[in-house]
């Protein structure tokens, strides 16, 4: 397989292994951009007032769609475009405000060996704001083992994330 | 809000409700939107030539799975707001719980999402909590599930929720 963007083999992935950090400087532009994008219609994620006064939080807030295409974009930068999704886990512990320096980082948890050209690679990611945790989150991502390998050709009998 | 879970709400666990087909095709304008949002340059998403190599021509985002599923915010004939995830809604309505969040989420992914997909999905209620107090306020856990397929029956993912569903206390939820 021949890409204008190389993309990550299998092997080239080690357990423990860090992924280089993403940081990001959250407006209220970032936060309807991707309420809007995601279809999502609900206030607090524009509307300063209702966020406010109904959800009592200080401010409207990143909502869970956009978090996860920043999850994505985040391991795609990482793995190019052959890194394949399986499954995708969030757990939200705060929320992410306009204001906020959001910094997105992660690790490699477990690596499982080759079928049919890929593996899966298993990750933990966080989205951080100074020390709070604002979300962890658990990916199962496959990789080719080879660079004529390509996880999206995968019949889908043998696709199980 | 309910002291106990009414028989009828029990009921509504583990039977499927809401089948219904995408009110909008998958299109590009969105994912272009998406991919903006969150400045994800994947040439998957933005090189036709990539996405005819790589993936036998374009694809949505995976995570753009719920995407499809949100209603227009109105439109004609609508006579109030449009809602997604509708069995978290009745769950509000009928246990009385006039707030929520979103607490956990999960997707699983399957068959890609292309470009001119109709989707149809269904939601199921798996769980519903006792009553819990948290920072938020008084309140039930529940996880609605949303299973989704093409056109052609593939299973392409589904998307799971765990709200907490609450009455706030006082001033405790700002943060």
């Amino acid at each position: 397989m021949t890409t204008a963007t190389p993309s990550r083999l299998l092997g080239a992935v080690s357990e423990g292994e860090a992924l280089p950090p993403l940081c990001h400087e959250v407006t209220a532009t970032t936060v309807v951009l991707g309420a809007l994008a995601s279809r999502d219609w609900r206030p607090m994620h524009h509307d300063r007032d209702f966020a406010i006064h109904r959800n009592g939080v200080r401010d409207i807030f990143l909502n869970t769609p956009s978090q996860a295409s920043w999850m994505e974009r985040y391991i795609t930068d990482w793995s190019g475009p052959l890194g394949r999704l399986g499954r995708m886990k969030f757990s939200m512990k705060d929320s992410i405000f306009p204001g906020d320096t959001m910094v997105i980082d992660g690790h490699v948890l477990a690596v499982t060996a080759a079928v049919e050209g890929f593996g899966w690679v298993d990750l933990a990611l966080a989205i951080r704001v100074g020390e709070r945790l604002a979300s962890s989150c658990q990916v199962r991502l496959a990789l080719p083992v080879t660079d004529t390998d390509n996880p999206w050709l995968c019949p889908p009998e043998s696709w199980r994330p | 809000m309910l002291e106990t879970i009414p028989d009828s709400v029990l009921a509504l666990i583990g039977q499927p409700q809401y089948r219904e087909v995408s009110e909008i095709e998958v299109e590009a304008g969105y994912i272009y939107n998406s991919c903006a949002a969150t400045r994800n340059g994947n040439p998957l998403f933005w090189d036709r030539a990539a996405a005819d190599l790589l993936t036998g021509g374009p694809i949505a985002p995976p995570t753009m799975l719920s995407v499809w599923f949100r209603p227009h915010h109105w439109r004609p004939g609508a006579t109030e707001e449009q809602k997604a995830l509708q069995a978290h809604f009745d769950l509000k309505r009928l246990l009385e719980l006039p707030e929520a969040i979103i607490a956990d989420n999960e997707m699983v992914f399957g068959t890609p999402v292309r470009l001119g997909d109709r989707l149809q999905s269904w939601q199921v209620v798996r769980s519903i909590s006792e009553l819990k107090t948290t920072r938020l306020g008084r309140g039930r856990f529940w996880v609605v599930e949303v299973s989704m397929e093409n056109q052609r029956g593939e299973f392409v993912g589904s998307d799971s929720y765990t709200a907490f569903g609450y009455t706030r206390t006082g001033q405790a939820a700002a943060r």
